[in-house]
Order: C-alpha cells, then structure tokens, then sequence
C-alpha cells in the first residue's frame, strides 16, 4: 500500500435519501459540504468548533457536529439534514410543537436543536422506552445555543412530543 | 474559520496508518474523533496538516477484557464508554465521566485514544487513566509500547508519544471486588471542561487521587492520598490545597480552582462513604 495524502477526495455518500458523489476538498467539513456543494442550508455554520451546535446533523443514525467532521470522513455514510427530516415527516411533530409554543424566534439555531431533540428522543425511546424528564432535555440541549427563547419553550415543546410519543408506542 | 489542510489519507489498516506518519515528515497528523483536532483546525491553531484518518481501522476498535485487565481500543467512542457493560463492571470510573464530557453529539464521535493523546489537562478521560493505574499501549515503526499512565502525561497537550508512533489502545486492571471509582467535578454549565474536578479510587493497595483542571497534566495527589489511607479526610483535602498550584484565567482564579479542588475531594470522599459531604 503506497502512503499517498490528497487535497482533494473523492467520495460517494447518501444525503437525505440520495446517492451522492463529490470530489471534495480535504479541509471541507461536512456542513459546508452540504451548504456550499449540495444547497442544503439548513444545517448552519457559526462557531465551527463544536460549541454551538447550529450545525448538528444526523451521520449514520447519530447527531454529530457537522463542523467537526470532515466530508472526507463521510464517505459510504448516510447523511440526514433537517431537509430531509421534514421531507419524510419524522420530525413533523416537533416541528409542529415548536412553532405552537414559539420555541424559536430568530429560527438560527432550530435545525440543529430540532436534530438533537430528534437524538434525544430516539435515544430514550430505544433504551426501554422511558420518558425524558425536563433535566434529561436539558442536559441532552446542553451543546445548543439559543439566544432568543431562553429555553423554557424548546423544553415545553419537547417534553409535550416525548409525552405524545410514549403514548402513541404505548397505545 | 476554515481550515487550511495540506492533505488527507485515510488509513486502511495500522501499519498504512504508520506509513503514512512515515511518510508526512513532521506534518502528519493521526485524526481520530476530529473533536479537537478539526476544532484546532478550523480556529487556524495549526495549518497545513497531513490529516491520517484511522476511523477505519478495526484493530483499534472494541472493548475486551481477560479477566484482570480491561482493553479499550484507541477508537472507542465516548458514548460506546457510556453504555458498555464490560466498562461498566471493571472500570466504572469511565462510564461515569462521559456523563460530564462535553455533549451527546460530541461524545458520539470523541474517542478515548484521542482524549489521551491530546493530553488535555481539563480532560477527564487522562485523570481517570492515571487514577486507575492504566497503561496506555502504542504501536511505531519499531514495534509496540506499553507506557505506565503515570510515565506517559508530560506537559499541557504534551505525552511520551514518539512522533511516529500510534496510540493503539488504554488497558485497566479490572477493580476489585470492593473498589470504589468516583468522579466529581464542577463546571459552569454541563457539558463545559471543569473548572476544577477530582477522581478518587479505592483500593485494597490505597487510595489514588488525580485532579482536573487545576495543573499542567494528570498527577497522582500523594500527599492527600496518604492522609486517606490514614483515614483523615480533613488532613486530605488540606494536604491537596498546599499541593496544587493551579492556573488563573478568565473562568475561574487560582484560589478558587484550588478551593473547588478541596471541595470536590470532599465530595468524593463523601460518596464513598456514604456519607453527605
Ligand atoms: C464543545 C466541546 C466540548 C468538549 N468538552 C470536553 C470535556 O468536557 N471533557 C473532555 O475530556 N473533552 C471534551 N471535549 C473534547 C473531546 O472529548 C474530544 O473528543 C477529545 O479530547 C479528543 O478525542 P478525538 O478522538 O476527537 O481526537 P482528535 O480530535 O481526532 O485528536 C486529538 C489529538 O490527538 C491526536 N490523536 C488522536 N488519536 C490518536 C491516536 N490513536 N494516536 C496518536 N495520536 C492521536 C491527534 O493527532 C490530535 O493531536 C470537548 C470538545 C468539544 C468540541
């Protein structure tokens, strides 16, 4: 095997449901991957250095920092953004709760706390079906910023879904 | 920002990953997690790295244990920690620090090999290595290592690493049947490094304490552990204020670092003993 580095990767993926292929450089991380190459937008770049969460996606069924991920990286994943979230509806419910409850203002950091909350969800309703108490929210929205709402809606919102889902499984 | 790398590889198997140190020249850098690493470089921290992608290698991933040791591969996720069973029984002192490492997006990619290797001294998983007596494995042109924890931690992101060599994988005694592992640790809001933190084990041979935050890398407390194996918390928690010489910076003074120390100590010991602190 020859050690050879390169400045530009070919890779093929699957976003939002799609194959994909790109030639991208070795530098590029995901998000701007997506925003630039693939218009998807939805996913934003702010801090770039994990913190904010803005960017926060779904690569093989986890929520990651698109920021802190190479799309090199990304190669033979699937990929989710919250684009291809709302086309296949399965976070509609949230969506829906988040505007009942005004749990966004300026909507700048909603795709990214709407993937968390879609992990977070996902998460405890694998592990045993347990319902998160708003601590639990709290601690998993810990790596997302919001400065318009305080929290306290995005919380409401996310507690009523988790509710709404439990008895939905249960019933 | 935007990262400025100089080239990308991405590593097939360990001796490729090696070859590929070889073959960077000073340059390569290994990217595990990318948690820091791709962070660093975004903020232009470090320019024109030669990025060796080793998420691919199996050899460095999984977690087994022989009956007397534990063996996390270097690619352990910080979220697998979390959930393994094998960690949970033998060296539940791991498991419990990712409930207070950064955020679930971040821990589902971090890996333990990468938290060691960056050496941060704000990082849990070092401390707990150290305070568990790990030895940390790794692997270079020359053949494998194992380093002693308590040899491998130098100075702040600095480790006995050779350039050309490759963390392969953290091994642990497994804790005895009445061991006790805590960590305690405060920050200013969760997921953020602490401002000051302790892991404090128990164990038929003594106790080991290793403090967070609060100096240049990982160093075993031995003036406060040897007032616990005498049974005099008071004289612990003093003993580990006159030791530590921590940082002041925008987050916290060197006084309160100190203080917050004492009184993570005193938590710990609390939780032990089942007493209230
Ligand atoms: C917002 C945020 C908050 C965080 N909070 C915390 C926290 O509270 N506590 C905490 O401990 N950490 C925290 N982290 C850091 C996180 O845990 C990182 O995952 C970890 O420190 C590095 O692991 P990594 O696998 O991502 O390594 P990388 O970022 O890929 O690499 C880090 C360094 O180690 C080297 N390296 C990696 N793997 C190897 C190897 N196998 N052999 C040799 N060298 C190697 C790399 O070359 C690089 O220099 C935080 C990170 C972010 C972004």
């Amino acid at each position: 095997m020859t050690a050879t580095f390169n400045d530009r990767i070919d890779i093929a993926l699957t976003v939002n449901g799609e194959a994909v292929t790109a030639r991208v450089p070795a530098g590029q991380h995901l998000t701007d991957f997506l925003r630039l190459e693939l218009g998807l937008t939805g996913a934003h770049a702010s801090c770039e250095h994990g913190v904010c969460g803005a960017c926060t996606v779904q690569v093989d069924g986890q929520a990651v920092r698109g920021c802190l991920m190479l799309a090199a990286q990304a190669e033979g994943s699937t990929v989710w953004t919250i684009e291809g979230l709302t086309d296949t509806g399965v976070v509609a419910d949230l969506q829906a709760e988040f505007v009942a409850r005004n749990a966004l203002q300026c909507g700048f950091c909603t795709p990214g706390m709407l993937v968390a909350a879609q992990d977070l969800l996902c998460t405890a309703m694998a592990q045993g079906g347990e319902v998160p108490d708003r601590a639990a929210i709290r601690e998993h929205l810990s790596g997302n910023y919001c400065r318009c709402t305080g929290y306290e809606a995005i919380v409401d919102a996310i507690s009523a879904v988790a509710e709404a889902r439990h008895a939905g499984t249960a019933a | 920002m935007k990262a400025s790398v100089g080239g990308y590889a991405r590593a097939t198997d360990l001796r490729h990953a090696l070859d590929l140190l070889a073959a960077g020249d000073g340059s390569a850098r290994i990217l595990a997690g990318g948690q820091s690493l791709i962070a660093a470089l975004n903020m232009r921290l470090s320019t024109g790295d030669l990025l060796i992608d080793i998420n691919r290698i199996d050899a460095l991933k999984g977690i087994t244990c022989d009956g007397s040791r534990l063996r996390i591969g270097a690619l352990t996720r910080h979220a697998e920690i979390a959930v393994d069973p094998l960690v949970a029984r033998h060296a539940p002192l791991l498991r419990k620090a990712t409930d207070v490492i950064a955020h679930a997006a971040i821990r589902n990619r971090g890996t333990i090999g990468g938290a060691v290797a960056h050496a941060d001294p704000a990082a849990e998983f070092p401390a707990c290595v150290l305070a568990l007596d790990g030895i940390i494995h790794v692997e270079g042109p020359d053949g494998a290592r194992d380093i002693p924890a308590a040899d491998f931690f130098v100075d702040v992101f600095e480790t006995t690493i050779a350039p050309d060599e490759i963390l392969t994988a953290i091994s642990l005694p497994v804790a005895e049947p009445d061991e006790r592992q805590v960590i305690h640790e405060f920050g200013r809001r969760s997921g953020d490094y602490a401002l000051a933190g302790v892991c404090l084990v128990r164990r038929a041979a003594g106790h080991r304490i290793v403090c967070i935050s609060v100096a240049t890398r990982p160093e075993l407390a031995t003036a406060a552990m040897a007032r616990l194996d005498a049974g005099d918390p008071d004289g612990a928690v003093a003993a580990l204020e006159e030791a530590l010489d921590p940082p002041s910076d925008t987050q916290a003074t060197a006084a309160y670092r100190r203080h917050l120390a004492g009184v993570m100590l005193r938590r710990a010991v609390a939780d032990i003993t089942g007493e209230t602190a």
